[in-house]
């Protein structure tokens, strides 16, 4: 997902702390509420940068670890221009303010899209540089020198290469009085002494040996835990509970009755989740209680018959695949997905007569703040937020509505309440990813050269609920349905791209890792494959003629290509396949070899992906979003969808909704493309993006079958035999 | 009352028969290394050792518990094994969300107690029970190699 | 089958608590409950058994002997309230739906009167005349005695009456005609109450009352002739029921449970486990979950005495040796299933860890190359509640294919149990569907 907000220029803002110190932070002009809060500036993280006078460096996190390194990166990006090492810094996360925290690509205070490093790229660099510019300064007047002859480094500014030095701590409160200088010189590429270095991450060690806390761990003084039962039909409501057997439970405390959902609070989980299915709640099923999968599916099928919205019309395609001497048509569909992040939905709360404490693990917490408020008839600024470590989020954590029922809960009680959701209810109460069914078709010419392409996507659309200004063309479009299939790597001289909005009954979807380009990108390259194929031309040889113009995308093409050894023979049953994309402002290309058994079983077994994102921050952490996100997009690929028969979620759990174990899972190889003067992109979700049609394409190679509809591992193969 | 051996000390702890480990050790010892993914034994995330063995504290139940001697991920660095894996761990930068790791560990360790130079396979057949989100199983297993040459 | 959503909501929970005790909450054995009721309830005469003995057996009142006749299993729907029936029970011919238990006037039993109830039980013609069909197993109550078929009723009469109108039973001609079951009753039914055998010990003929009347054993374990009633002389020889297979039960010692010490029976028959005998599942798991596991032990004891008892027979699968394993080499593709799916709990040898539940050297099941409750538990899971934990697996069918968990099932029986194991993703596929 990206969409730009109405562009606002930032610019940096520098003020004095209580108590002496220094904070620097964004700012954004004519936000009368934050410069007066500033004015009397509170000792509190409201800025990128806090040092005091006691030497201590903090880093204030504005995008939230949900694993993916950004708390290493971004330091990395402050640290790098500031001139301290990692290990002389903490790193805490921000609290809601939008004002201060926008990511400029989200419109708002979030984390997702792959766009924090882009994000912070520039303006983190900018923050550092101009708090060592007004340390080197503090320090240059007490020596009465000139700035110039002063050099900063690891926290201490000395007078010289070799002369004596101040501490950051020792300058701080005499800089936070110095004018902020207009333009502050950003390090060259090749003065970088952090950036593009592999750097060890600094939240890892606590997360083995068990120290760091995660939303989950949160402890509070007299807080009790509870567990939610919600109407397993969307819309749905509580019909009746058996109070007294729940009560009867040794342990249990209290029970909440919601229109909607039902509540068992006790001295632990384990009474809780006891009392809860004591309570054997029943339901109302309400207005959605005959949804399932083939009535929703049979409404988009119907939807795509119409045009929807057209995003992109170049040339006369209808006519060029008419006139063309081979042309082809397919269908390709994905189905909805839930998140199933590592750790279950969790909300910490305490609601008093004039406040709220919120621990939880967010993606974006002024809406986290503001569900609490709005459910408590508090007031936004009444409700601290304490962003947790999140075991995982996948875009489930963008949304708040765990943290509403938790809110309409927690008002009832007296004390901290911990609510977690059994995995059972994580899964089954989930906002699902899309369902996505796309009707493609494409003609060639004589020598194999695309001529025309059409591609409408029929599904819902996320971001009419999600955030409305996002929306496109006045509201007629939402981009992130299209995204990853109106820009491909390739030129098509005559292009189609629709999008029709057809949202299911009963379901609400969400962002899930990937977003826009890890439906398109399925899509785009399993068809593209398909009509290498049909032109009888190596999938790779296909590919290099499409890009032919572009040569980051060639580049990475051809490195995986090689990489992976493409054109060297395999045995009989096994198979590479290749996927080429531009998603999040990053190119990557992926190999991936499979074999395919005389039962249609898919074995995985390595993958090259080579990765050109701009310039590289963190390599380590970049290759480790890779083989991560790869392996994540396999999954889905390979075993992941979620249906519906009588309204409700047939899946529950990690035996029906699978996840690739350590014996599935290829070896994952990543090569990076050195870029350092190209626009930096994002890397989160590009592996993601690309499994699928990586997998589909490998597949095809190793049995001869064109697998169009993910889950691949329900039998598809094995209906038929290899072909 | 159950007296329950964790890490070594000894706890009586008053709570159902039937209540998993997982929630005496995270809710009334306050330990929440351990962590809960699934309750149903398929994810791995909850496991603890049981007198060495590798089990998921989930479906463990506290009358089950007694009398065996329960290790933690807080303890597992006392371990040769343990220590040796943490270190791999952090050297090869496994982590991730990090939710998953203190199973996995736990795993790992108890797979090197066994068969400290592991092969592929071995490492298939101790690891495949816990699951990974985020995906780190390629540097797992790499992992799991160091700490064995180590 | 049942579908289920969560493990949770397999069987309403509320079962257990309206039985008075969540089992595992309140830690007071089931002997010394029983004892209580010895002392402070009324104690109903043993049935035509010696009063000498009548302390061990002391526990039969309403709710005990309620338990005991497993009314509960039929009679609740999965989710529902207790007794109130609508359980469908698919027949070769057609479905029929339990019927609501509970005092309802209109929908329930409200209107019987003691003389009609007795003849419901013993002889299978309920209220105003009506015959039952023979999935209510009369003609195994029918050895009950008048005193414990109304003490059932005056137990069931005491809970609050729930109106639930069950759905119409979908049975095709001739079966729809209630009358035929006349002609059916006059083979099958032989009307008459339990007579104890003087030759034998109280301990036996209390034994062979709860096998044979209340417990209803025969229902599931004796093959049944072509008109479905049971095969006199094969008793308790094992049958296929509802696709799973009961075992033979017999005192064969290689077929039957006579090579299983008195221990390990009275273990299994209270906590579904026993040592190198594997968990009970299926139905026999409901038997546990739903009775057996209240019965007190004396109670127990005098089962497996009248068990030892039982003329043998050969047939089925024999049983296997905890020791026994095999040599082939085994499928690749069963293996990698077995460690995604199943290893997890049971081990990659299948030892089990963390439970003796998990545990399934010696299982029957394992030991069986047609595999066919293996099919039935991977295509519908199984739940087994003890009185100290809820034992469960889920069905793994909806993310495994056909070809996946047929090489698990042949991985598993060839690998404990040295047999050869033909289980095709054709199997699977029809136990899917049953
Ligand atoms: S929480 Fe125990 S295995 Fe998942
Ligand atoms: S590191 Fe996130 S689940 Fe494993």
């Amino acid at each position: 997902m990206t969409y730009m907000a109405p562009t606002r220029r930032n610019f940096l803002k520098v003020g004095a702390a209580l108590g002496g110190g220094l904070i620097v932070g964004l700012r954004m002009p004519g936000n009368a509420r934050a410069e007066a809060a500033e004015a009397n500036a509170p000792f509190a993280p409201n800025a990128f940068i806090r040092i005091t006078p006691d030497g201590k460096i903090t880093f204030i996190m504005s995008h939230t670890e949900v694993g993916q390194g950004i708390y290493t990166s971004a330091s990395m990006l402050l640290a790098e221009e500031l001139e301290v090492g990692l290990d002389q810094i903490e790193v805490e996360p921000a609290p809601p303010n939008v004002a201060l925290y926008i990511d400029p690509n989200l419109g708002e205070q979030a984390t997702g899209g792959s766009t924090s490093t882009i994000a912070g790229w520039g303006p983190l660099r900018i923050a550092g540089a101009t708090a060592r510019t007004m340390l080197v300064q503090a320090a240059a007047q007490k020596w009465r020198v000139d700035p110039a002859t002063c050099v900063a480094a690891r926290g201490v500014v000395r007078r010289g290469a070799n002369g004596g030095g101040l501490t950051y701590g020792q300058l701080a409160t005499a800089a936070a009085a110095l004018p902020v200088p207009k333009d502050v010189a950003l390090k060259p590429p090749s003065a970088f002494t952090l950036i593009g270095t592999p750097q060890k991450r600094l939240d890892t060690p606590g997360k083995v040996n068990g120290s760091l806390q995660f939303g989950m761990d949160v402890q509070i003084p007299g807080m009790k835990i509870g567990t939610v039962a919600a109407c397993p039909v969307r819309g749905g409501t509580l019909r009746q509970i058996d109070e007294e057997a729940a009560r009867a439970v040794p342990g249990v405390i209290d029970v909440v009755k919601l229109d909607d959902a039902v509540a068992v609070i006790g001295d632990h989980y384990w009474a809780a989740i006891t009392g809860l299915r004591a309570a054997a709640a029943q339901w109302h099923d309400g207005p959605h209680g005959g949804v399932s999968t083939a009535g929703i599916i049979d409404a988009l099928k119907q939807a795509s018959d119409s045009d929807g919205f057209t995003a992109l019309k170049r040339g006369d395609p209808h006519a060029a695949i008419a006139g063309a001497a081979k042309s082809l048509e397919a269908v390709y569909e994905l189905p909805f997905l839930s998140h199933a992040p590592m750790e279950p939905i969790n909300t910490t709360l305490h609601v008093r007569p004039d406040g709220a404490d919120l621990w939880v693990g967010t993606q974006v917490p002024p809406r986290a703040q503001a569900a609490v408020a709005k459910n408590t008839g508090l007031k936004p600024e009444q409700v601290t937020v304490h962003n947790q470590y999140m075991g995982g989020a996948f875009g489930r954590r963008l949304d708040v509505d765990s943290i509403e029922q938790a809110a309409r809960i927690a008002k009832n009680l007296s004390y901290p309440v911990k609510l977690i959701w059994s995995r059972e209810e994580d899964i089954t109460q989930d906002l699902l990813r899309p369902y996505y069914y796309d009707r493609v078709a494409a003609g060639l010419d004589a020598d194999g050269k695309i001529v025309g392409w059409t591609h409408r996507t029929t599904c819902s659309w996320v971001m009419a609920r999600w955030a409305p200004p996002g929306m496109k063309e006045g509201g007629k479009l939402d981009p992130d349905t299209v995204e990853g299939a109106m820009e491909t790597p390739y030129d098509f001289p005559a292009q189609l791209n629709q999008t029709v909005r057809s949202e299911p009954d009963g379901v609400i979807t969400a962002w899930w890792r990937g977003v826009g380009p890890t439906h398109n990108i399925f899509v785009v390259e399993g068809f593209v494959d398909e009509l290498a194929a049909e032109a009888g031309i190596d999938p790779v040889d296909f590919r290099r003629r499409l890009a032919a113009r572009n040569p980051r995308a060639l580049g990475v093409l051809n490195l995986a290509a090689e990489k992976s050894g493409w054109g060297r023979k395999l045995p009989k049953g096994t198979g590479r396949g290749v996927s080429l994309q531009f998603a999040f402002n990053s190119y990557v290309a992926t190999v991936l070899e499979v074999s395919v058994s005389d039962r249609g079983e898919v074995a995985l077994h390595q993958a090259h992906v080579a990765a050109d994102v701009g310039p590289v921050v963190n390599p380590d952490t970049l290759r480790a979003q890779l083989q991560g996100g790869l392996i994540f997009g396999l999954s889905m690929a390979m075993f992941n969808e979620i249906t519906h028969a009588n309204g409700r979620v047939l899946q529950s759990n990690f035996h029906d909704y699978r996840v690739l174990r350590m014996n599935e899972a290829p070896d994952v190889t990543v090569h990076i493309v050195d870029n350092p003067t190209a626009p930096i992109g994002g890397v989160g979700e590009a592996g993601t993006a690309s499994a699928s049609a990586a997998l589909a394409n490998a597949i095809f190679a190793a049995s001869g079958r064109r697998l169009r509809r993910i889950p691949f591992a329900t039998g598809q193969l094995a209906e038929t035999g290899r072909s | 009352m159950f007296e329950l051996n964790v890490n070594g000390q000894s706890h009586q702890v008053d709570v159902p028969a039937d209540m998993p480990v997982l929630w005496v050790l995270r809710d009334v010892l306050g330990m929440t290394g351990t962590k809960f993914g699934c309750g149903i034994a398929q994810c791995g995330a909850c496991t603890v050792h049981a007198d060495g063995d590798a089990v998921r504290s989930c479906l463990l139940t506290v009358a089950d518990a007694v009398g065996r001697q329960i290790t933690t991920i807080e303890a597992i660095g006392g371990t040769p094994e343990g220590a040796r894996v943490q270190k791999a761990w952090l050297d090869l930068e496994v982590v991730q969300c990090g939710y998953c790791q203190s199973g996995q560990i736990m795993s790992a360790a108890a797979l090197l107690k066994r068969a400290p130079k592991p092969t592929d396979t071995d490492i298939d057949d101790a690891m495949s029970g816990n699951i990974c989100r985020c995906g780190t199983y390629v540097r797992i297993r790499q992992a799991i190699h160091a700490a064995a040459e180590a | 089958m049942k579908k289920k959503q969560f493990f949770f909501d397999r069987k309403n929970p509320k079962t257990f608590a309206r039985f008075g005790s969540l089992p595992g909450y309140r830690r007071v054995s089931q002997e010394t409950k029983v004892f209580c009721f010895f002392f402070s309830k009324k104690k109903y005469v043993l049935p035509l058994l010696l009063l000498s003995s009548s302390l061990a057996y002391a526990a039969d009142n309403g709710e005990y002997l309620t338990r005991a006749a497993d009314c509960a299993a039929c009679h609740t729907k999965p989710g529902n309230v207790p007794f109130t029936g609508g359980r469908a029970i698919k027949l070769p011919v057609g479905t029929i739906y339990s019927p609501n238990i509970t005092p309802d006037k209109d929908t329930g039993v409200g209107n019987y009167t003691d003389d009609e109830w007795v003849s419901a039980l013993q002889r299978g013609v309920g209220h105003n005349g009506k015959y039952l069909y023979p999935a209510m197993p009369y003609n195994s109550y029918t050895l009950m005695s008048r005193q414990d078929a109304l003490a059932i009723k005056s137990y069931l009469f005491s809970l609050k009456p729930v109106h639930n109108q069950v759905p119409a039973n979908s049975l095709s001609f001739p079966f729809n005609q209630r009358w035929s079951l006349w002609f059916w009753n006059q083979v099958n039914n032989p009307a008459h109450r339990f007579e104890p055998d003087t030759q034998k010990s109280a301990d036996w003929n209390r034994g062979a009352y709860l096998v044979q009347a209340l417990g209803h054993c025969g229902q599931c374990h004796t093959p049944r002739n072509w008109m479905q009633g049971l095969k006199q002389g094969d008793q308790l020889a094992g049958a296929k029921q509802q696709g799973w297979l009961a075992y033979n039960i017999t005192s064969d010692k290689t077929h039957g449970i006579g090579g299983w010490s008195d221990a390990d029976l009275r273990q299994y028959l209270s906590t579904g486990t026993a040592p190198n005998h594997g968990p009970a599942s299926g139905p026999m798991a409901e038997a546990i979950t739903d009775s057996l596991r209240y019965l007190t032990a004396a109670d127990i004891a005098a089962i497996v005495t009248y068990l030892r008892d039982v003329p043998p027979q050969t047939s089925g699968p024999p049983a296997l040796l905890a020791s026994a394993k095999t040599a082939t080499t085994p499928d690749p593709l069963g293996v990698h299933v077995f460690n995604d799916a199943c290893a997890g709990c049971h081990l990659p040898d299948g030892q089990g860890r963390q439970s003796a539940w998990a545990s399934l050297a010696g299982d029957h099941s394992v030991g069986d190359p047609a595999g066919t409750n293996m099919l039935q538990i991977l295509a519908h899971g199984s739940e087994l509640r003890t009185n100290d934990r809820l034992v469960f697996m889920h069905e793994f069918t909806r993310s495994y294919t056909n070809e996946e968990l047929a090489a698990a099932a042949n991985y598993l029986t060839t690998t404990l149990s040295g047999r050869d194991s033909q289980v095709t993703a054709a199997d699977i596929a029809a136990a899917r569907t049953e």
